[in-house]
């Protein structure tokens, strides 16, 4: 009985684990679709759990506000940090975030009112099946309409040639700004998702490595459509309960993943392009439709 | 004790800029942010440190070593990752992406193959010996990391301005195409660059793993943010903007450690970074917006 109990409890982790990272994807893709690379999604992941965590400790704010508000510190954050490198070009932003997850920890670890290098335990688990998928099944068709519509062709012109974009009339700095809000409260929402069904969150867990590995969900999928990010997700957090032996060697396969892909791979796994309303698709076809 | 301040701050920036001098260079001619970078600074440090007690060399020749080998792996890794990207044409996200995966591949593949733990040089006069200069004291080895910063500078900025071989390098950083069709070998001076910076990030390993005696698989990261502080302070692939932002930042650093808390010290290189996108996104010399323009 004992065996299955925790056999139980280990599938359940698998499954909310799934979901948030299922989430995380999408917070990548969000501005990966504009060819802007942020290595703070961790970071924003963790400051959503902080925030989520704080709120649910100590006051008695609804689940949803709480979770509200963790996604938000998190999209503030991000303009703060980010939004000068915007108007520069897309590594910036790689470059503008790269370092806050460490300086973060070092935040976290020297405040005791975070818990200090203990981290937060005792948070209440808040967060269930149904609010985990409710979200990502939200998000997921919140992208899927917003891919298909305007804004999906505003962001795919922006990432195959920014010039000719601006040159449209499409206002790219407005839509980088926009998406890397989004991005960072996606991130946040996973990040409280987490708290608060694993109960206890610590310091050293938004770092580098995190953010790398958020990065190769949505690279081994591919960003073609809001679906290639979640596929990696799925793929890539089973993928350690399956080659458990491989366990101290898992961050050299998330690399060779990375690199791999990168290399031949270019479009990620599920490279297909999203088919729009209007039904007119692909670069042929647009090419000789009226507008 | 506020000369001695300043003469660790000077060791600091000096380890900087010549960390950042390769990686800022790396940007300037193949446009690329290589964030192998930091493994080479692990990668020379070890083979030093191998050199040393396998071979028996002296410290100053498994210095060089050492260098040396991060310098051929940076061919390697050149060639390997970033030559494929280069002839499709890919975005420079995915090289910055590329890079990323390799960093991450090549730091775990040293931790699984080294451990984590901390490896230490063998003690010699040249660590170990502590000279007085009036108020300040210092080892060989500070003095030697002091005066590499000017000697690299100057045998880059000499390379690069009085040579055919530096003016055929900015060719090639300028237009790939116009500098292949007028003879240049472009394929080659590529692997060239590769070499030099990598040996600069080995070699900046080599000094900052023999000065603190302390030489382990993830030395590199902390020094990338920096690294990035610094060329992104500077302006992206503009040398002496680094060299600026290098002696700077390591200023900024042991005067903050010294003289407000030692916590606070981690997060200065991240503040200067983003005050400078905010406020200097072109760089200090403001040299990084005539060159994308």
């Amino acid at each position: 009985m004992d065996s299955l109990n925790d056999f139980l409890w280990a599938y359940q982790d698998l499954i909310y684990g799934l979901g948030t990272n299922a989430i995380l994807a999408l917070s990548m893709y969000a501005v990966l679709q504009l060819n802007q690379l942020s290595l703070g999604q961790a970071a924003f992941m963790g400051v959503g759990a902080y925030v989520g965590a704080l709120l649910s400790l100590h006051t008695g704010l609804p689940f949803a506000l709480v979770l509200a508000a963790a996604a938000a510190v998190p999209a503030a954050l991000a303009l703060l940090i980010g939004g000068p490198s915007l108007r520069l070009s897309g590594v910036h932003l790689a470059i503008a975030t790269i370092g806050l997850g460490e300086v973060l920890r070092v935040a976290y670890v020297n405040t005791p009112a975070l818990g200090g290098a203990m981290g937060l335990s005792g948070i209440p688990e808040r967060a269930g099946f149904a609010a985990i998928y409710g979200l990502l099944a939200a998000v997921l068709a919140g992208l899927v309409l917003a891919a298909r519509s305007k804004i999906g062709r505003a962001c795919e012109a922006i990432r195959e040639d920014e010039d000719a974009a601006r040159a449209m009339g499409i206002d790219v700095t407005a839509y980088k700004i926009a998406w890397l809000a989004v991005s960072a409260a996606l991130a946040g929402l996973a990040g409280a998702l987490n708290a608060h069904y694993s109960s206890f969150i610590g310091p050293g867990e938004y770092g580098f490595d995190t953010a790398v590995s958020i990065l190769s969900f949505a690279i081994l999928g591919g960003i073609a459509t809001p679906f290639g990010p979640v596929a990696g997700a799925v793929v890539l957090t089973a993928l350690p309960e399956v080659l458990r032996p491989l366990h101290d060697f898992r961050l050299v396969v998330n690399g060779l993943i990375i690199v791999g892909v990168v290399l031949f791979l270019p479009r990620g796994l599920l490279g297909f392009r999203m088919r729009r309303t209007g039904g007119l698709s692909g670069p042929a076809r647009g090419a000789t439709r009226r507008v | 004790m506020f000369l001695q301040q300043l003469f660790n701050a000077l060791v600091l920036g000096s380890v900087y800029a010549l960390f950042a001098l390769g990686f800022t260079l790396t940007f300037g001619v193949l446009r690329v942010i290589n964030l192998l970078y930091g493994f080479y600074f692990a990668a020379g440090a070890f083979a030093a440190l191998a050199a040393v007690q396998r071979l028996g060399l002296g410290l100053a020749a498994a210095g060089l070593a050492g260098a040396a080998v991060a310098g051929l792996l940076g061919v390697a890794c050149d060639g390997l990752l970033l030559t494929r990207l280069r002839r499709t044409r890919a975005p420079e996200l995915s090289s910055l992406i590329v890079t990323l995966g390799g960093v991450l591949l090549m730091n775990s593949l040293m931790q699984s193959l080294f451990g984590a733990g901390v490896r230490r040089f063998p003690v010699t006069p040249l660590t170990d010996r502590v000279l007085s200069l009036g108020p300040v004291s210092a080892t060989p080895v500070q003095l030697v990391i002091v005066a590499a910063v000017p000697a690299a500078v100057a045998a880059l900025f000499a390379l690069l301005g009085r040579t055919r071989l530096g003016a055929a390098i900015r060719a090639v950083a300028e237009r790939p195409e116009t500098a292949a069709m007028m003879g240049v070998n472009v394929g080659a001076l590529l692997a060239l660059v590769s070499f030099v910076s990598a040996f600069l990030a080995g070699g900046a390993g080599v000094l900052i793993g023999v000065n603190f005696n302390a030489v382990q698989p993830y030395m590199g990261e902390a020094m990338m943010l920096r690294g990035f502080a610094v060329i992104v302070i500077g302006g992206l692939g503009d040398i002496r903007g680094a060299l600026a932002a290098g002696l700077g930042l390591g200023f900024l650093e042991v005067m903050t450690a010294g003289y407000l808390s030692s916590e606070l010290k981690d997060a200065v290189p991240f503040a200067c970074l983003i005050l400078a996108l905010w406020l200097r996104p072109a760089g200090l010399f403001g040299l990084a917006a005539a060159r994308r323009a």
